[in-house]
């Protein structure tokens, strides 16, 4: 089985608190890595600096250390959505899925099945601006249906969304994790789907 | 390069090493700058011209010599930050612009009253005193830049960036100001095109310049010790160095 | 990365920027009204007199448009820092410089473009001789890329601060005096008869420089700003 991530002695501060030190996991293909952790424990931090949002006090980060040639593109190869979805208010629904993914440098995305995937058919030409913050966060989750990345980093995907949408998105990441990927996420509340391999990371104030 | 930096980034390495170097900059900078400012007000001839009111250039143009070199340092302080993701020559930006900020300002302060003698008018659109003026302006934006943010780490980062901007903008203001004096017109007499200086005012004024490089030597370095403390204050080393015994977690 | 997927990502990024603006006009029109009130003023505060108005006009005219340069530049990042478009925009694997490049360009589009089809109108309130008219125009259309570039770099530098404002200006003008003396300076040449082109040749060359180091500031200071 491949490691698709290796994270060894990752330190990190804010304002001169030490949100965590002496971090160390690795990820293997198929596998969920659960990070736990109260408000301001620096959950976000570390999903943050696995990607280089925030930099690094100590440690290493290796992307795919067995596979020589996505570590050298490995921004192409890993997804992050942070908590801000990146969805433009003035522009349609649809426009902003169409022009998320050709951000991504895909043409060939039918933005119309995309819509109907995340259930926003017949929402499709009205300004995101006018959408719940709920369906603005599925619009955002629209790329996880199109990415070919085998790594994902999402902080709280399940934000805003309802027992439905958090239902699809589970099923999205089971089909994911068959194909042969991987994803980290933060999530306050338990998944009700059990991945075969879950690991589970608690991030709490400084100590381990 | 960062083989050989690499023992230097450690902030207590610096600070210590600083700490040797700072008093002999102190000392060279009073006994030079005293020397060479006695040696220039009171024992080097009066000019034939000008008379007396010529001695200001033993503070004005150490200090506007000194204003353009500490912005290329400080941008070259940048670069190394930027490009070696040093976080030390990101502080140093911190301990370098005000000095040259006030480097500037005394030579615009001199350039300005030394105007009125010599044009008769406290302001003169000369085209250095407008470079002058401009470089104080760069400067001031380096300064809010940095102090703006809340985090002392991102604003020496942006300020950097800035001053590499800057840097790069400086010889096109300049030509772009010597271009606009010319063709405006402006003060007929210029005071710093002159004739070579006789020996008894030159070795003053150069004994001046090497004041002042030590003088702004040492201001660095002790802003840059200040900085180092500011920013590693809740490290073990710091507590070490003044005396408290060390805190056993990172939480003070 | 690839050049077709590159080049796919600058063009969505236009597109996008072009689309969300198009869509809130008023941020493409203040600007333009704002440089219109600035040069009806002038003639208000030192008198109609045709002497003095023409020598200022090209000055009133370009300091007005740095100005509106500031007033409208908060837009340029301000809204992608929010919604995390910045964000996301840093972790694309397609160079953040190219698109930064995108950005200026729309940009300019946007309000560069605009000014030198407002020039005459402004040359005509602040009776500029027709001498100048044609210099006029060429230093804004060479000399605004010069302000979207460097506008660019100050506003991705003081994005996350939130209050850009009077920090943007004080950043940003000294920045702009080179534009300012060289394309004044060409008008004032036209006016007397001597040869403008070489000005503005300069213009042009400084601000193909400028936009071809710009976006990797740009990106440098996207990134710093995310943090």
């Amino acid at each position: 089985m491949s490691t698709l991530l290796d994270v060894k002695q990752l330190a990190s501060q804010r304002a001169g608190r030490t949100l965590f030190a002496d971090l160390s996991f690795s990820l293997q293909a198929g596998a969920v890595l659960h990070i736990e952790g109260e408000n301001g424990a620096g959950k976000s931090t570390l999903l943050r600096s696995l990607v280089g949002l925030v930099e690094l006090q100590a440690g290493t980060i290796q992307f795919f250390p067995s596979e020589h040639g996505l570590a050298q593109e490995w921004r192409q190869h890993t997804l992050f959505m942070g908590h801000k979805s990146a969805v433009k208010a003035e522009l349609t629904a649809l426009e902003n899925v169409a022009l998320q993914a050709q951000l991504s440098g895909l043409t060939q995305v039918d933005a119309w099945q995309l819509l109907e995937t995340v259930g926003l058919l017949g929402l499709e030409d009205l300004p995101a601006g006018q959408l719940s913050a709920g369906q603005q966060r599925r619009i955002a989750l629209t790329r996880l249906w199109y990415s070919q990345a085998p790594l994902w980093i999402l902080d709280e995907p399940f934000t805003a969304l309802d027992t439905r949408g958090i239902d699809l998105l589970q099923q999205r990441f089971a089909q994911h994790i068959e194909a042969g990927g991987a994803i980290i996420l933060t999530s306050h509340q338990a998944l009700t789907w059990q991945p075969e391999q879950l690991q589970r990371l608690r991030i709490q104030g400084g100590e381990l | 390069m960062w083989r050989w930096l690499h023992p230097y980034a450690k902030p207590e390495t610096v600070y210590h090493l600083l700490g040797r170097w700072l008093p002999w900059a102190t000392a060279g900078a009073v006994l030079i700058l005293g020397i060479g400012l006695v040696w220039g007000l009171l024992f080097a001839p009066a000019d034939y011209q000008q008379g007396d009111s010529y001695r200001i250039i033993f503070i004005h143009v150490p200090s506007a010599m000194f204003s353009m070199s500490i912005y290329v340092s400080l941008a070259i302080a940048a670069f190394i930050g930027r490009v070696w993701q040093l976080k030390m020559a990101d502080w140093a930006l911190a301990a370098i612009a005000p000095v040259g900020a006030v480097f500037t300002f005394i030579a615009l302060f001199t350039g300005a009253v030394w105007g009125k003698p010599m044009w008769g008018t406290w302001w003169e659109w000369d085209a250095r005193l407008t470079s002058q003026l401009i470089l104080l302006f760069l400067y001031i934006g380096v300064l809010a830049l940095y102090y703006a943010f809340s985090d002392n780490r991102t604003g020496a980062k942006a300020a950097g960036i800035l001053a590499m901007v800057g840097v790069i903008n400086i010889p096109i203001i300049r030509y772009s100001v010597e271009w606009w004096n010319t063709l405006h017109q402006g003060a007929t007499l210029t005071v710093f095109e002159r004739p070579p200086m006789a020996n008894s005012m030159l070795f003053p004024l150069l004994t001046c310049i090497l004041g002042f490089a030590f003088l702004a030597a040492a201001l660095i370095m002790q802003r840059m010790r200040t900085e180092i403390l500011r920013q590693e204050l809740r490290r073990p080393w710091v507590k070490q160095v003044f005396g408290r015994p060390a805190a056993t977690g990172e939480r003070s | 990365m690839s050049r077709a997927s590159s080049w796919t990502a600058l063009t969505a990024i236009m597109k996008r920027d072009l689309m969300v603006v198009m869509r809130r006009r008023s941020d493409i029109l203040n600007p333009l009204l704002f440089i219109l009130v600035v040069v009806s003023l002038f003639p208000l505060a030192v008198g109609p007199g045709p002497d003095i108005l023409g020598r200022i006009a090209a000055g009133v005219i370009w300091v007005a448009a740095l100005l509106s340069a500031l007033l409208g530049s908060e837009r340029l990042f301000r809204e992608d820092y929010l919604d995390g478009t910045l964000e996301q925009l840093t972790l694309q694997p397609q160079a953040l410089p190219l698109l930064s490049f995108g950005k200026i360009a729309v940009h300019w589009l946007l309000s560069g473009l605009p000014l030198v089809i407002l020039a005459p109108l402004c040359a005509l309130l602040l009776k500029l001789p027709l001498a100048g008219w044609g210099t006029l125009m060429a230093t804004l259309l060479v000399g605004t890329p010069i302000l979207s570039a460097i506008t660019a770099i100050g506003a991705a530098l003081t994005v996350s601060l939130g209050r850009g404002g009077a920090l943007l200006s004080l950043l940003l003008l000294p920045l702009f005096i080179p534009l300012l003396i060289f394309a004044s300076g060409a008008v004032e040449a036209a006016l007397v008869g001597t040869a403008a082109w070489p000005q503005v040749l300069l213009l042009a060359g400084l601000s193909l420089l400028t936009l071809l180091l710009a976006p990797f500031a740009v990106a440098a200071s996207i990134r710093v700003s995310v943090n």
